[in-house]
């Protein structure tokens, strides 16, 4: 029953990994840039939705809605801001500019909110559904957040083959100037798709200090970096491979840290990723692409 | 002058601006006039520029993106202490002892790079980049959770446990302790190590790239498939440049570390990487000069911003920010070129004419 338990556990905290995962992919898929900024609009949607709730009294469902709106207006901000000048640059000079906007969130957050730790209280209760007499229990957010991450998932995978924007992003994907030649605005694609990975960022945020409530300026960091590491683990730039990704990931961590080492649990989730990349170079569901010359 | 070739002269002014740099503080901290927080710094500088350089030297003249490049700091910084403290009776002469357990760090960082280098190099792009990461994590997880003691019977480790289970003798003393890293470590690095592993790191680099082995791999950089096909091994080209990195990379972390009374794994952190890749590519990919120069101006300028005190941080991002979309900005580029243009016309057309009487 433990593993049950720990299994459940790792894949609700893959789930999380999976959403911002889904982000960091949405936007390498389209933009070709690693977002490292993309962990601290976790961040700041943990914020919002904590100050929401405990200065303003808003019911969890507005404070997460309101995270989710500030944050995706900080992703458009931030796309247009600092990198849709770079949109011809070198892919090292996007990156350094990615690391800068994640640098000012932290301190910007640093000087709004202190270093201080907030105790962050989850937006879903603290109960739990238990189940074989009580010997499995799974609390109310493990539940809420795989189901998010699931119907997440079906959302964005209608959204990006359904719907005339879906596709655009796709097409844009493939191909920036034959998607501009089909009368597709690039730009306004690349801001819808920094918009939704802001928004899904703000959902991640609020779950992951549910599930592990201490909201510090640098929280968003790590699980960041970790999602980064999900992304690529599925093969950066797709979809179901960014929900493999994290999920696994996820897995692998919580039995990690429950059967081997807690000090070592992030050391073997890196080694893992890097054994998997050197079988798959590009990853689990990537696509391998053929050099040319 | 025009038979000397352009890169030997930019080389030796390299050297000659670094050489003149030393002097000029030497004098400064001679007469005193230089404070004591840039005095404190010094060593720091130097063990950074010599990251920057030789991280530049992975990224710059390779192409390959590292964000793991603080972990064989880490690496190099842990063994060259243990060797430094473990060799504390054998080499009483402080400079010679440093020398030692710098080649010592070298030559673990250069082993460390061997063994992520050759997986790793299989990669490309971006998916390098998350490996180094990945490895940097891991060095950062290892040292963490690893102890180290000495006695009579030589070095005792231990992993994941704690000092006890080292089982020293009477009289042995832990070394690295876990979590809290090394304490009580005997301040050797001195400025003028620093100096002279900028030299060598500087030469080092320098010839590497001026050799037939530097052009292999600048080829591969340029075009991999191309020079494959006129017989370049693209593994053993883009090993040579990573591990030497990797060794440069310890050293600097063993002078690093010899600064300072205590050291911990968790300095060596990703930010640490990213910092040393801000370096490089503020300095300019493949510019040696210009590393130097990033890594001295932004080591100084957080300290410099003390002014503005808990937003110091805030404005360095905004600079950092601003640098690159001023630097790299189409429109931005244009003008500024424009503005260049238009003050050195004059200049450069005589020069023209200059070259015509020649004929």
């Amino acid at each position: 029953m433990t593993f049950l338990t720990y299994l459940i556990k790792g894949i609700s905290l893959g789930s999380i990994y999976a959403i911002i995962a889904l982000g960091y992919t949405m936007v390498y898929g389209i933009a070709k840039m690693l977002n490292f900024a993309h962990g601290d609009v976790i961040m700041v949607g943990a914020y919002i939705c904590f100050y929401a709730m405990m200065s303003f009294g808003l019911p969890p469902v507005v404070a997460v809605i309101l995270a989710m709106i500030v944050c995706t207006v900080l992703g458009v901000v931030i796309e247009r801001l600092a990198y849709k000048p770079l949109r011809a640059a070198p892919s090292l000079a996007v990156l350094i500019t990615a690391i800068g906007v994640s640098y000012f969130l932290q301190n910007a957050a640093q000087l709004l909110w202190t270093t201080n730790p907030k105790v962050f209280t989850s937006v879903v209760g603290d109960g739990s559904v238990k189940f074989f007499g009580g010997q499995l229990s799974i609390s109310y957010v493990t539940i809420v957040t795989i189901a998010a991450c699931l119907i997440i998932m079906v959302a964005l995978v209608w959204f990006t083959s359904k719907t005339k924007m879906g596709k655009a992003m796709r097409a844009c994907s493939e191909d920036k100037g034959a998607a501009q030649l089909m009368g597709i605005n690039v730009n306004t694609t690349i801001s819808v798709t920094f918009a939704i990975g802001a928004a899904l960022a703000a959902i991640a945020g609020v779950l992951l200090c549910s599930a592990y409530p201490t909201l510090m300026p640098t929280t968003g960091s790590m699980p960041g970096i970790k999602a980064f590491t999900a992304a690529v683990f599925g093969g950066i730039g797709s979809i179901p491979g960014a929900l493999v990704g994290g999920i696994l990931l996820g897995i692998i961590e919580i039995f990690a840290n429950a059967y081997i080492s807690t000090e070592l649990s992030n050391a073997i989730v890196f080694a893992v990723l890097i054994i998997v990349l050197i079988v798959r170079p590009a990853g689990l569901l990537g696509k391998q692409t053929n050099e040319k010359v | 002058m025009n038979r000397i070739s352009k890169t030997t002269r930019s080389n030796s002014l390299t050297y000659a601006g670094v050489i003149a740099a030393f002097i000029i503080l030497q004098i400064m901290t001679g007469t005193g006039s230089i404070s004591s927080s840039l005095k404190g710094q010094l060593v720091p500088i130097c063990a950074y520029v010599v990251m920057a350089i030789s991280l530049n030297l992975t990224v710059g003249i390779s192409g390959e993106l590292s964000l793991g490049h603080a972990g064989f700091m880490s690496v190099g910084a842990f063994s060259g202490v243990v060797a430094a403290m473990s060799l504390q009776q054998a080499i009483p002469l402080a400079p010679l002892r440093l020398a030692v357990s710098m080649v010592v760090a070298g030559i673990f960082a250069g082993f460390a790079g061997v063994l992520v280098g050759i997986p790793v190099l299989r990669l490309k792009g971006d998916y390098l980049a998350i490996v180094t990461l990945a490895f940097g994590e891991i060095i950062k997880s290892i040292v963490n959770n690893l102890y180290v003691g000495v006695d009579g019977g030589g070095l005792h480790f231990a992993m994941l446990k704690n000092a006890n289970s080292l089982g020293l003798e009477e009289g042995g003393k832990v070394i690295i302790n876990g979590p809290m890293g090394i304490s009580g470590i005997t301040k050797i690095s001195t400025f003028t190590a620093g100096f002279v592993l900028i030299l060598f790191t500087l030469f080092i680099v320098f010839n590497l790239v001026k050799s037939r082995t530097g052009r292999a791999i600048m080829a591969i950089r340029d075009n991999r498939i191309a020079a494959e096909s006129v017989g370049i091994g693209v593994t053993k080209y883009k090993l040579i440049a990573f591990v030497t990195s990797a060794v440069l990379a310890g050293m600097a972390g063993a002078l690093f570390a010899m600064n300072y009374s205590t050291i911990v794994a968790s300095k060596f952190d990703f930010n640490t990487s990213i910092l040393i890749l801000v370096f490089v590519v503020l300095g300019g990919l493949g510019n040696m000069w210009g590393s130097i120069i990033a890594a001295t101006v932004l080591t100084i300028l957080p300290e410099a911003l003390r002014s503005f005190s808990d937003y110091r941080m805030l404005v360095y991002s905004i600079v950092l920010i601003i640098v690159m979309l001023a630097t790299n900005n189409p429109l931005i580029k244009n003008f500024l070129g424009d503005i260049r243009n238009r003050l050195f016309k004059p200049k450069r057309n005589k020069k023209l004419e200059g070259g015509g009487t020649n004929e």
